[in-house]
């Protein structure tokens, strides 16, 4: 099978697994709704206040939820073997792995677009800055996000408490990534800054790690 | 190499003890911070020493890929291990002195918040190490240390370009420092690395004999297993 055929053969299975259980999505959405309330609650902005605030809360919210998402990427692949039988099977790790992180951006990206104007309503957003650049904001944080989380979900299933594991190596590497999403996000909400350094610290980001991921996943994959 | 070793030592409490009379008998007293500054002996040479384990971790990591050789493993987690001791000492000095200094404990300063995140990327290495069920453990921790050494220049960048929106209340590094202050610096950090190199050869003796006891062991117990059939 070519590159291109596993890649499109493993994400229709994930994406129609999750369209019939619907576990990943639900269970994002509702924990991203909580955090939205809990934190409307706890601080209780004013629209100036929120907008400094805000790409904080969005971006943490959201990391939060994707590592429910990201924990069970390689979970289901262990109860009956499969990765085993990838591994023994001639086909490349590759596009395994691009196949599972397109899989989680997509999650992601609906659970953000369902989102999204919950948290405008709640926090009374109105961008001051050029919003269109939010779109790439969100595209390239998102990914950065997935790419890199994917990868540890795959080095953390083969830890004890494996759920736990993620987070603890997942947020350290991403803390630029994370310093990327949420100052872009501010600087458009407020208006006062360009957000461009941090639109090509995020590609730069995102190229790097992409590129690393790709390069490692096969050691990854092999070692057992 | 065994014999190295109490020579080392002797070395080390050497410069160590040489380098404490000097930094708080010797070096002279800094005009506007005073005595606090003194500090700042221990505080440079731990992350001197600190970073360049975390050098040391990278490249045994790579070479633990390349080659899969067992001593490169065992090299990269000594220098892990003995490098967050030092990160941390780092850690703890830096806000020891900055109180006196700057009036606050912590800023969201570059160089601090560089050793931070570091310190941060090499404890969650130490935990992979430390939770993995799979023997493959080595594999995984080269892995996530490259991952680390990569994700060092993005952190750099971003805060780099964080802090100069924010400016914080450094006073930096402006000015030279005084000759007899590089001088105690030295002697200071060459101690340090001798107590790095000393720990860090300890405990790796230490694993390696642990790896050999734990493989007799399994050695051990499959012959029990084939003499009780």
């Amino acid at each position: 099978m070519s590159f291109l055929a596993i890649l499109r053969a493993t994400l229709a299975k994930d994406l129609l697994l999750e369209w019939r259980s619907k576990d990943a999505i639900n269970a994002m959405l509702f924990f991203s709704l909580l955090v939205v309330v809990i934190f409307s609650f706890a601080f209780d902005p004013t629209a100036e206040e929120s907008r400094r605030i805000a790409g904080g809360l969005i971006w943490v919210a959201f990391l939060f939820a994707a590592v429910v998402a990201l924990n069970q990427t390689w979970a289901r692949e262990l109860r009956n073997q499969v990765l085993d039988a990838y591994r023994v099977s001639p086909a490349p790790a590759n596009p395994l792995f691009l196949a599972k992180a397109v899989g989680n951006f997509i999650f992601v990206s609906v659970l953000e677009a369902l989102m999204t104007p919950l948290f405008v309503m709640f926090y009374k957003l109105r961008p001051l800055g050029p919003a269109w650049e939010l779109i790439p904001i969100a595209i390239l944080g998102t990914w950065a996000l997935v790419v890199n989380g994917t990868f540890f979900a795959a080095l953390s299933i083969r830890t004890k408490s494996r759920e736990i594991m993620l987070p603890l190596l997942l947020f350290p590497i991403s803390i630029p990534a994370l310093l990327g999403m949420v100052n872009a996000t501010s600087a458009i909400l407020t208006g006062e800054e360009s957000a461009k350094f941090w639109i090509a610290l995020l590609l730069a980001y995102d190229v790097v790690f992409t590129l690393a991921c790709l390069l490692l996943f096969e050691t990854i994959l092999e070692a057992e | 190499m065994k014999r190295g070793f109490p020579i080392l030592a002797i070395v080390t409490a050497v410069l160590l003890s040489f380098g404490l009379y000097e930094a708080l008998i010797a070096a002279p007293t800094e005009r506007t911070m005073g005595d606090v500054q003194r500090i700042f002996y221990y505080h440079v040479p731990s992350a001197w020493t600190a970073f360049l384990l975390f050098l040391i971790n990278f490249v045994a990591s790579v070479t633990y890929l390349i080659r899969r050789n067992a001593k490169a493993d065992i090299l990269a987690m000594v220098t892990a291990e003995v490098g967050v001791v030092f990160c941390t000492v780092v850690l703890v000095t830096g806000p020891i002195w900055a109180r006196p200094v700057w009036g606050i404990w912590w800023t969201w300063d570059l160089r601090l918040t560089l050793t931070l995140v570091l310190w941060l990327i090499y404890v969650s290495y130490l935990m992979l190490r430390r939770f993995s069920t799979s023997s493959q453990t080595p594999v995984l921790a080269a892995v996530l240390a490259i991952f680390g050494a990569l994700d060092v220049p993005l952190v750099y960048f971003s805060i780099w370009f964080f802090r100069t929106q924010h400016p914080s209340p450094v006073i930096g590094d402006g000015g030279s420092l005084d000759p007899r202050m590089a001088h105690v610096l030295l002697i200071n950090w060459a101690a340090f690395l001798c107590l790095a190199w000393l720990v860090c050869w300890t405990r790796y003796r230490l694993e390696v004999v642990q790896r050999e006891v734990e493989e007799a062991q399994s050695l051990e117990s499959l012959l029990e297993g084939e003499g009780s059939r």
